[in-house]
């Protein structure tokens, strides 16, 4: 398969949150300012790698029987590994995304490109996909965090440039809701048209 | 008197779905009906109850005298997998109908955001067994009443003329978006 087309699938063609609607609690979340929602992103994208990697090396040695639960195992050795890192190296974030961060294990988007694509294809493809998606997921959350931190308070990446106090709503959980379904249906409609 | 409150505050102000942003996906997949979101309901029920009393055991009777707290997510997620396994074989063999009923979504289950978050939250809040299975068992309500409202509101919402863009997700989640505004009207009435 081309590379670089199995690379930018998930950007839009495949969108894992904005096309195929996955992983929509992370998304929501954690998305209150851009910064919680790139972190957020970034460590689902090294889980999606090293899981994708692994699996796809592995494939032909799980049984098929077993194959969720050795799936999942990989997946959640790796969350403990993110868990472990941020707590040690970036503990305010880590503080922020509380208990998100151990619930990357139970994200569709992981365990879905492990069943779909990992466990299907080489390890080359694999990592690019892994990545590609990864790096979607991550460019969504940037997306509506930044839309949700401009919106309601004026600010992006905690630096202020619009005067007074925004709307406060959309820093808040309605406003996580609100945003993203206005976000898919603008991608619905440019993808109809 | 505290039951109450975890009650009261898990069920209205922090809706494990509309303030938690927990089991967004089934909130969103089986939300058409009202029955099936109530069939939903039931089993989310029956697996977070059994679930919190698995992992609360296993927190503090293996993982701390082990010394292996780390491990936490890797076997909390595997007991959660084996739990929702086991009660779809016995209930095949006990119940059919109650397997009919239920069995569709048990599979649901197991990637379902709410289980595993209730589990980790109930040993980060430090509630003892009874408060830990109250907390669940009541979180898994907050769970249905949101589901349920909103499954209320898609059936009227078949008869409405919706823009095409906003069919299907978009819709849901705006409605969630409004339903979350309502129930941030329950703040403050516990502390």
């Amino acid at each position: 398969m081309n590379q670089l087309s199995n690379f930018t699938k998930g950007f839009i063609k495949e969108n894992p949150i904005l096309v195929l609607v996955l992983g929509t609690c992370p998304t929501l979340a954690t998305t209150s300012s851009s910064l919680n929602g790139l972190g957020m992103g970034i460590a689902t994208t090294f889980v999606l790698i090293g899981s994708n990697v692994v699996i796809s090396m592995l494939a032909n040695l799980i049984p098929d029987k077993v194959r969720i639960p050795a799936f999942v195992v990989i997946i959640a050795s790796f969350v403990t590994v993110v868990d472990l890192l941020m707590q040690a190296y970036v503990p305010g974030l880590y503080e922020k995304l509380g208990i998100f961060i151990p619930l990357i294990v139970v994200n569709c988007i992981v365990l879905g490109r492990a069943e779909a694509f990992a466990s299907k294809n080489s390890v080359l493809s694999s990592f690019v996909d892994g990545l590609g998606m990864g790096l979607g997921f991550t460019f969504a959350l940037g997306i509506l965090g930044a839309f949700r931190e401009i919106v309601g308070s004026g600010a992006i990446f905690g630096y202020k440039f619009i005067p007074g106090d925004g709307i406060l709503v959309f820093i808040l959980a309605p406003g996580a809701f609100i945003a993203l379904g206005y976000m898919i249906a603008l991608v619905n409609k440019i993808k109809k048209s | 008197m505290e039951y109450i409150l975890i009650i009261i505050s898990a069920v209205f102000i922090n809706n494990v779905v509309l303030a938690q942003f927990l089991g967004i996906c089934p909130f969103l997949g089986v939300s058409n009906k009202v029955n099936t979101a109530l069939g939903m309901t039931g089993a989310v029920t029956f697996v977070i109850v059994l679930a919190t009393m698995a992992t609360y055991l296993i927190q503090v009777y293996l993982l701390i005298p082990l010394g292996i707290a780390f491990m936490q997510t890797i076997t909390f997620i595997l007991v959660i997998a084996f739990l929702v396994q086991m009660v779809e074989i016995i209930l095949k063999k006990v119940s059919q109908s109650l397997y009919q009923a239920l069995g569709i979504f048990l599979p649901l289950i197991t990637t379902n955001c709410a289980v595993l978050g209730v589990a980790i939250l109930v040993i980060k809040k430090e509630y003892n067994l009874i408060e830990g299975v109250v907390y669940g068992a009541s979180t898994a309500v907050g769970f249905g009443l949101a589901l349920v409202i909103l499954a209320g509101i898609r059936e009227q919402l078949e008869l409405a003329d919706i823009p095409k863009g906003m069919k299907g997700v978009p819709i849901s989640l705006v409605i969630a978006g409004i339903l979350a505004l309502a129930f941030m009207g329950f703040t403050g009435i516990v502390k």
